[in-house]
């Protein structure tokens, strides 16, 4: 491929409330110059509102599930009573006959499907679109299906064993490909219900043991956690002769795209996916999915457009989950607290799904020379896991940390300060100095120091997450003959604000106020952006909304500066006005200059290029910047040893995430990555009837979640690290922000408690029962 | 499902249908008194306020996100006070007054609520959002000075997986004060 030619550009280097340093990079032509620091700009860095706020407030937003089609028809799905078992037959010639049924969609049917086995409950069976929803459902009801019922595992540990009942009968019947967690790697040996091990190694680890003064040992355990989207996966799929387009709730429409001109033999012309605005994704709506599949496949039945909304119970049992883990964990340490080797094993499962590894913390976090790790794993009869916020990694730091935390203990050196000695990490050492003053560090008493039956605790943990980019991302900037200007670009609002933050970095260049950029997203007639997963969205689509305006400011400057007979250099764009850089007072509005165009708009399209100092590593589209994320946080507890109850009093986080473009939408992200944390820590549990398979808590009632008045008091400070390697330089925030939480409090509550809890969730029952005050739960 | 029989059931329990005829399970007649405006329409006896707002009258800022009653994402008022609209038979509302999120502002001019809560960056997916300045605005009716605590009461039934609370909260006292100056 020929290189663009390049430049040399001197660009602002390192964490800005150390002192900014400099550093050379090679630029190709066709972007911008460097971006100045946050404190020499007037619209990046600000706390601009959010473009579609008002929308949001009055309630006038539409969401997919909100979208209503002439001739619409309603979708509903028969799933599976049962967690294995062979479909026989399925007879649906009743239900063809109820009034209203337009389409029926056999899925299992062994006449109609590969395959006929069914392996979790929920586990779609067949579908149907009626006139009405409640058609639907009746219908659904007069669908006979005759099951053979099979042997089945729901739990880990008897999955792991030789004479466990099968998900799987053989390699090729499962699933082997990319994990969503990490490592992520494909073809893997199947032995039972055991995928793996996927292993990574440095060193020699028996030399590495041999050398350490002290061993530390532990095993770690997480929950299944369930991604409780407040808007369900929803869809309205409308084929027609034409083409297809589909209305779908999605973290990617580019990548939806992809998969249904593949699935169903179209052209890439002949497919369109909208996504007006989606009310949370978290991993869980990465991809077209069974119910995407099923839609689509009923409209062209039913010839017209098909609505499916997954009910809550749906929602719980088949729409994805973050895998449950077991690791362990030895670490060695000289007497300093120099690691000298990390060993680490891990079994976990994302049902009949990938991706239950537990990441690479203990593998990156902190320097050692000696590492090995074997990560596996377990097939059972439930609903597939998938990615979520921060797969692997939030439970792999859960184990980690804690086990850092009792290596401090047993070397008798402050976590803090051993951290110090281990991570090379710059960032996470000022990010620990800031929030250790902020918190209160000093404070930190002896585990369970407490008199009285309320005990408090310190604790901290750190993330790491790698600075993800998509290459495939591109943006289109257009300013018309009115001086309006809009934005344009396939990449979806997650809930993160991506669109206020393109506002934000194309006012920027044009000198204008962001509520005078049109933001137009979540389109794939734009150009293709990239998803909202793997906190990738900002740091892949800002750079590209950059350039291109940019390069319309060239043309629109050019104009400008025939009228004001001087050179197009010599013209800047400022407070909604073109002037002259050394004698502001000629020039002219900026729709001014806008009016003089020769025609009806003037545009450009720029996609994102290479970071300019390279990628670690580069998979396909998407490739991980050279630096990775970090984040440090400190949480306060108050645990009630009569009562088992913890409270988490005060969370303190300091992140980072590159140039920080909105604070306002950064600390709101953050806040939802705490939250979610503390909801890990101490409320959520996906809990399996053994005996059934069945989900028990398949609904926002019984299945926990953080509430208000849950909620810490949230102490937050994001760092300006600038490294040069774009044109604005942003990474992400929103899984970074969640990875640390956990840990962090399981740290506070031993040292509140002085027991150490190694399991998640931490509730008044495991509390009670590690204090010796019930008997525990075996 | 809900059959015609346990409508009249709950009818008759509540002994408050305002002398509406309700029959089923064919659609009935029933007239709403939604955002100040009478609403003629007949709906299906099964169908749950929330289901016939977000339906026949196309109001869709309320949502529907578990529909039993645990996420309070279908808040709307009736006569003013919150309730789940999931958790109400439409034929059940009788003559009592519906304000939802569509009749907060007047006119053109956002309730001090909703108006802190773009300010305050109370929202961030926004499907929440419509039930929690519901519950918000409510607050502020019965308690114009509320403190923290009580905005965390006022929406302790709201679940928000985004992470809007510390924000919600935040936003809610800005409104109240706003409103008193």
């Amino acid at each position: 491929m020929a290189r663009a030619p390049l430049r040399t550009e001197t660009f602002p280097f390192g964490i800005a409330n150390l002192g900014l340093g400099k550093v050379e990079r090679q630029v190709p032509a066709d972007e911008p110059p460097p971006l100045p620091p946050n404190a020499e700009l007037s619209v990046i860095g600000q706390p601009a509102l959010r473009h579609d706020g008002r929308a949001k407030v009055t309630g006038a937003v539409r969401f997919t599930t909100d979208i209503s089609l002439p001739g619409m028809l309603y979708a509903r799905v028969l799933r599976s009573p049962l967690p294995h078992a062979r479909v026989r037959s399925i007879d649906t010639s009743v239900a063809a006959r109820h009034p209203g049924v337009r389409a029926i969609l056999p899925i299992a049917s062994p006449a109609d499907a590969p395959s006929t086995t069914v392996r979790y409950i929920g586990e779609p069976v067949a579908a149907i679109a009626a006139v009405s929803m409640a058609a639907a459902e009746e219908a659904l009801r007069l669908i006979h299906v005759d099951y053979q019922s099979l042997p089945f595992v729901a739990e880990m540990d008897r999955a792991r064993a030789q004479a466990a009942p099968l998900v799987y009968e053989s390699t090729k019947e499962a699933p082997g490909g990319h994990p969503s967690g990490w490592p992520a790697a494909a073809n893997l040996p199947l032995n039972g219900n055991v995928r793996g091990p996927s292993v990574s190694r440095r060193g020699d680890l028996t030399q590495g043991f041999a050398d350490a003064d002290v061993v530390v040992e532990g095993e770690y355990s997480t929950q299944v956690q369930t991604h409780c989207c407040l808007e369900p996966h929803a869809i309205v799929a409308d084929w027609r002769e034409d083409g297809l387009t589909v209305y779908m709730s999605t973290q990617y429409t580019t990548g939806v795209r992809h998969e249904l001109a593949e699935e169903f033999g179209l052209p890439l012309n002949q497919v369109r996916v909208v996504v007006n605005a989606m009310g949370g994704g978290f991993g869980s709506k990465s991809s077209l999915g069974n119910y995407g599949r099923i839609a689509v496949d009923l409209s062209r039945r039913g010839q017209a457009p098909v609505h499916l909304v997954l009910d809550r119970e749906e929602e719980q049992m088949d729409s994805g989950n973050r895998p449950g883990t077991w690791q362990r964990l030895r670490i060695g340490a000289k007497r300093d607290g120099a690691l000298t080797a990390i060993s680490l094993s891990s079994f976990g499962t994302a049902g009949v799904g990938l991706g239950a590894g537990v990441g690479f913390n203990a593998e990156l976090l902190y320097a050692c020379p000696n590492f090995s790790g074997a990560q596996h794993d377990v097939f059972i009869n439930a609903g597939p896991g998938c990615a979520m916020r921060a797969p692997g990694n939030t439970p792999g730091a859960f184990g980690l940390e804690i086990a850092i935390d009792e290596l401090a203990e047993r070397l008798a050196i402050d976590p803090l300060a051993l951290r110090n000695r281990i991570d090379p990490s710059a960032v996470r050492r000022e990010e620990r100095r800031i929030g250790a003053e902020r918190i209160g560090w000093q404070r930190r008493h002896a585990p369970g120091a407490d008199s009285g039956p309320i005990k408090r605790g310190l604790g901290v943990a750190q993330s790491i997450w790698m600075a993800n980019v998509q290459l495939d991302s591109s943006c289109e900037v257009r300013v018309m003959r009115d001086g309006s200007v809009e934005v344009l670009s396939s990449v979806q609002d997650i809930g993160t604000g991506t669109g206020t933050v393109m506002a934000q970095t194309v006012a920027e260049v044009f000198g204008l106020r962001p509520e005078d950029i049109t933001v137009r997203i979540g389109d794939t007639d734009f150009p293709a952006g990239p998803p909202s997963y793997g906190s990738r969205a900002t740091a892949s689509i800002t750079p590209p909304a950059r350039t291109a305006a940019w390069q319309v400011l060239q043309s629109l400057l050019r104009e400008a500066a025939l009228a004001l007979n001087t050179a197009p250099e010599d013209l800047v764009a400022r407070d909604g006005k073109i002037l002259v850089r050394d004698d502001p007072n000629r020039g002219m509005r900026f729709a001014e200059a806008a009016a003089r165009l020769r025609t009806d708009r003037i545009s450009a399209v720029a996609s994102r290029n290479d970071d300019y100092s390279g990628f670690l590593r580069r998979m396909g589209d998407a490739a991980l910047a050279q630096h990775p994320l970090g984040g440090v946080q400190f949480a306060e507890v108050a645990v009630d040893t009569e009562t088992g109850k913890v409270r988490v009093e005060r969370v303190v986080a300091v992140q980072d995430c590159g140039r920080p473009i909105n604070p306002r939408q950064i600390e709101s992200q953050v806040h939802g990555g705490i939250l979610m944390g503390l909801s890990y820590a101490l409320f959520e549990d996906r809990i399996l009837d053994q005996h059934t398979g069945r989900m028990v808590n398949p609904d926002l009632e019984h299945y926990k979640l953080v509430g208000a008045s849950d909620a810490p008091a949230i102490d937050l400070v994001v760092l300006e690290n600038y490294q040069g390697n774009s044109a604005t330089d942003a990474y992400g925030i929103a899984e970074p922000a969640n990875i640390a939480t956990a840990p962090a409090i399981a740290n506070a509550v031993y040292n509140a408690i002085g027991v150490r809890l190694r399991s998640l969730p931490m509730t008044p029952a495991s509390i009670l029962g590690a204090l010796g005050r019930i008997p525990q739960r075996s | 499902m809900i059959n015609a029989t346990s409508v009249l059931l709950a009818q008759a329990a509540t002994g408050d249908n305002d002398g509406a005829a309700v029959g089923g399970p064919d659609a009935v007649a029933i007239t709403l008194q939604i955002n100040g405006a009478a609403r003629a329409l007949r709906v299906e006896p099964r169908l749950t306020l929330a289901e016939v707002l977000r339906g026949p009258l196309d109001l869709i800022g309320t949502k529907i996100a578990c529909n039993r009653g645990a996420c309070s994402a279908c808040t709307v008022w009736l006569d003013g006070s919150p309730i789940c609209s999931c958790m109400m038979l439409a034929v059940d509302v009788g003559t009592r007054r519906v304000t939802t999120i569509e009749g907060l502002a007047q006119d053109d001019m956002l309730h001090p609520v909703q108006q802190a809560f773009i300010e305050h960056d109370a929202v961030q997916c926004g499907f929440c959002t419509p039930g929690m300045i519901m519950s918000c605005a409510a607050l502020l009716e019965r308690t114009p000075v509320p403190n923290a605590e009580d905005v965390r009461a006022a929406i302790s039934g709201h679940l928000c997986r985004c992470g809007t609370y510390p924000h919600v909260v935040t936003a809610t006292l800005a409104a109240a004060k706003a409103r008193r100056e």
